[in-house]
C-alpha cells in the first residue's frame, strides 16, 4: 500500500529544508507509509465517542500573569550566535522569498 | 525591475467590473509582556534586549500563554460580534525566515479563537455598511530584519541581513474579514473606513496603540475583480506594507486599475504577495503565495487548549465600551452639534480630547474651540498628531477657567498654551515665568488711562462730548502700554469712568 509518493516526500524534503538524495526518497516514500499505517490502526480502534487528542495531559487555561520577567542581556543573546552585527544577529543574504 | 503597470481609467473599471476585498488587519496588543514568554512588549530598545530563550527559540524553552492577551483577544471578539470559540488551540505555522528564529509562528490554524462576526462601518457621506468578520485569531510577531548592502536597506541585492528580535514573541490578534462584495466604486473608501472603525475600537478599548506608522496596526488588501454580474471570484492579489488609512484606500483602488488593465487585455492575475509603494501609490510584486498546506500546520503540543468559560466570556462581554461611532452619535446629541461640527471634531481627531476637557470643567464649546482650531493648528505646525501635543485636557481647562476669570485675555491665553506646549510647564508655572497675567490692579490700570488720556486730550474730549465709541483709541493705547497684559472691558470702564461720561 502506497499513499506516500516520491514526489510527496520530495516537496516536503524541500519545504523542511533536507538535502534528500533520488535513492533516499525511496527510502523514505517506503518509511513513511509504514508510519502512516501504523497510526491510521489508531483510528481503527477509535470510536465516534473518543475525541482526536492532541495532548496527553487533560488541562486547559494555562496562563501567565502579565507581568514583566527577566530576560538575557544582548551578548548573553548573541552568545551562540554564528556571526553578529550591531548587536544584532547576522545572517546570510535571503533569496528567493521576496525582492 | 522597475516596469510600468499598465493601468485602467477607473470609471471604466467600476462600470466593467466587481471588485472583492478581503481585509486582514493584525493588531499588536499593548499588554506589557510578549505572548508567550515574560520579555517587555515595548517599542524599540536597543536590538536584542527584550528577548528570552523563548522568543529566541532556543531549545528546550517552553512558552506559557499571557493571559491578559487571551482576555483582549476575546474582548475584540466581542466587540466584533463575534462567537467565542468554547475551546480551541495553538497550531504551529511551519516555514523558514529568519526573522522566526524558532522556524515556525505559533499561531491559530482551524481554531480560531473568535469567529462570525461583523462591524458596521460608517462612510463619510453617513452611509453605514455591514462588514462580516471571519475569525479574529491569536499570534505572535516576528522580528525585525536589517537587510545591509545593495540599495539602501531593501533585500533586493543586500549582501546580509541583520535580526533583532525584540518584536519576536509580541502578541498579536489577527482579524480577518469575510469577503466584501458588492461594493463597487466605493470598495477603496469601505476598506479605508473598515480600518479606520476598527482603529478607532480597539483604541477605545485600550488594546493597543493601534499606530499605523509604528507598524502595531497593519493591514492587508486581498483585491479581485469579476467581470459584472458574473459570481465567480477573480483570482486576488494581497497587498501588504500599507502602512497608513489613506494608503489602505489608495492600495485597493491602484490593484483594481492594475487587475482590469490586464484582464481586459486578455491576461490573467498572478496570485502572489505585492508590495505597497508609498511614493507613487503603486504595488509591486513581490513573493508568490505559499498555500495553507505548505505550513503543516498542527497543534502546538507545548500550550494546552483554552477553554473559555461562558461566565468568563460574560465578565469580558461587560468591559467592552460604547463603540465610537454609537458614542460619537451620543455626543452630537448632547452637544447639539451639527453634522459639520461633528465631523470636524472626528476628523482632527479632538473628540476624546474635548470630552476629557469637558469633564475637567470647561464648557464644550471653549473646550472644542481650542482643541479644533488653535490647538489644532499648533498640531499642524508642529507637525505632530492633535493627541500628541505637550498639553493635557486638564490644563487646557485650567486655560479656560482662567479666561473665564478674567485672568487671561484670548491672546495671553494663547501664549500661555504655547509656553505649556514648549515644556515650560503647567499653565500656572507658565504665567508665573512669562509674567504673563492680566493687569486687573485698577490704580496701575488708572496711571496707564490718565496718561493715555492726557496723550489724546483731543480724543479726551471727543468722548466727554458723547462720542463714547471714540475710546477705542485709549483701549487701544492702554493694552499697547501694558504689553496686552489688560483686560480691554476693565479699561474701557475706567476710561468713561474717567472723563466722566
Ligand atoms: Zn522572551
Amino acid at each position: 500500500m502506497s499513499n506516500i509518493s516520491r514526489d510527496e516526500v520530495a516537496h516536503l524534503a524541500k519545504l523542511a529544508r533536507m538535502a534528500v538524495t533520488e535513492e533516499e526518497l525511496d527510502t523514505f516514500a517506503g518509511q513513511l507509509d509504514q508510519i502512516l499505517d501504523a497510526v491510521a490502526k489508531v483510528g481503527e480502534v477509535a470510536g465516534d465517542d473518543i475525541p482526536p487528542t492532541s495532548h496527553a495531559v487533560p488541562l486547559t487555561n494555562v496562563f501567565r500573569p502579565d507581568e514583566v520577567r527577566p530576560g538575557l542581556s544582548q551578548d548573553e543573546a548573541l552568545s551562540g550566535a554564528p556571526a553578529a552585527e550591531e548587536g544584532r544577529f547576522r545572517v546570510p543574504r535571503i533569496l528567493g522569498e521576496e525582492q | 525591475m522597475t516596469t510600468t503597470a499598465e493601468l485602467m481609467d477607473y470609471a471604466e473599471v467600476v462600470e466593467r467590473y466587481d471588485p472583492v476585498l478581503g481585509l486582514e488587519v493584525h493588531v499588536e496588543l499593548s499588554t506589557n509582556t510578549k505572548m508567550f514568554c515574560g520579555c517587555p512588549n515595548s517599542f524599540g530598545g536597543d536590538p536584542n534586549t527584550h528577548v528570552c530563550p523563548v522568543c529566541l527559540g532556543l531549545p528546550g524553552a517552553l512558552p506559557v500563554v499571557n493571559g491578559t492577551a487571551v482576555e483582549s483577544a476575546i474582548r475584540i471578539g466581542l466587540a466584533l460580534n463575534c462567537d467565542i470559540a468554547e475551546w480551541c488551540r495553538f497550531a504551529r505555522k511551519n516555514y523558514f525566515y529568519p526573522d522566526m528564529p524558532k522556524n515556525f509562528q505559533t499561531s491559530q490554524y482551524d481554531e480560531p479563537i473568535a469567529f462570525d462576526g461583523y462591524i458596521d462601518v460608517v462612510l463619510d457621506d453617513g452611509e453605514v455598511v455591514r462588514v462580516d468578520i471571519e475569525r479574529a485569531h491569536m499570534e505572535e510577531d516576528t522580528g525585525k530584519s536589517l537587510h545591509v548592502g545593495g540599495a539602501t536597506g531593501r533585500i533586493h541585492g543586500a549582501e546580509h541581513s541583520l535580526l533583532d528580535y525584540n518584536r519576536a514573541g509580541v502578541p498579536l490578534i489577527e482579524i480577518v474579514t469575510k469577503p466584501i462584495t458588492g461594493m463597487g466604486e466605493r470598495a477603496p473608501e469601505v476598506a479605508r473606513a473598515y480600518v479606520t472603525a476598527l482603529r478607532d475600537l480597539l483604541r477605545a478599548m485600550d488594546v493597543s496603540d493601534v499606530r499605523m506608522d509604528q507598524g502595531s496596526l497593519r493591514c492587508d488588501a486581498n483585491v479581485s475583480l469579476m467581470p459584472k454580474g458574473a459570481s465567480e471570484f477573480g483570482t486576488r492579489t494581497e497587498t501588504k506594507n500599507v502602512n497608513s488609512l489613506r494608503s489602505v484606500e489608495r492600495a485597493v483602488r491602484h490593484e483594481m486599475t492594475r487587475h482590469a488593465a490586464i484582464l481586459a487585455d486578455g491576461g490573467s492575475i498572478k496570485q502572489e504577495t505585492r508590495h505597497f509603494q508609498e511614493a507613487d501609490g503603486t504595488t509591486a510584486a513581490g513573493r508568490t503565495k505559499e498555500t495553507a498546506e505548505d505550513y503543516r500546520y498542527f497543534p502546538e503540543p507545548d500550550l494546552v487548549p483554552i477553554a473559555p468559560t461562558r461566565e468568563w466570556v460574560e465578565q469580558l462581554r461587560a468591559t467592552i465600551p460604547e463603540m465610537p461611532w454609537e458614542r460619537r452619535k451620543r455626543i452630537q446629541d448632547d452637544w447639539n452639534l451639527t453634522d459639520e461640527e461633528l465631523r470636524d471634531l472626528v476628523n482632527t481627531g479632538a473628540i476624546d480630547l474635548v470630552a476629557a476637557t469637558v469633564d475637567a470643567g470647561a464648557t464644550q464649546a471653549d473646550a472644542r474651540s481650542w482643541w479644533v482650531q488653535y490647538l489644532n493648528q499648533q498640531a499642524t505646525s508642529r507637525e505632530t498628531e492633535l493627541a500628541d501635543l505637550a498639553i493635557t485636557p486638564a490644563q487646557v481647562a485650567r486655560v479656560i477657567e482662567l479666561v473665564g476669570s478674567g485672568e487671561l485675555t484670548n491672546k495671553l491665553a494663547r501664549q500661555v498654551v504655547d509656553g505649556v506646549l514648549d515644556g515650560e510647564g503647567d499653565p500656572d508655572q507658565v504665567i508665573e515665568k512669562r509674567g504673563l497675567k492680566v493687569v486687573s490692579d485698577d490704580s496701575a490700570l488708572l496711571a496707564a488711562v490718565d496718561e493715555a488720556l492726557a496723550a489724546q486730550p483731543d480724543v479726551a474730549d471727543k468722548i466727554r462730548g458723547g462720542k463714547v465709541q471714540a475710546a477705542g483709541a485709549i483701549v487701544g493705547a492702554v493694552m499697547k502700554a501694558t504689553k496686552g497684559q489688560a483686560d480691554a472691558a476693565r479699561v474701557r470702564e475706567l476710561i468713561l469712568e474717567r472723563v466722566g461720561a
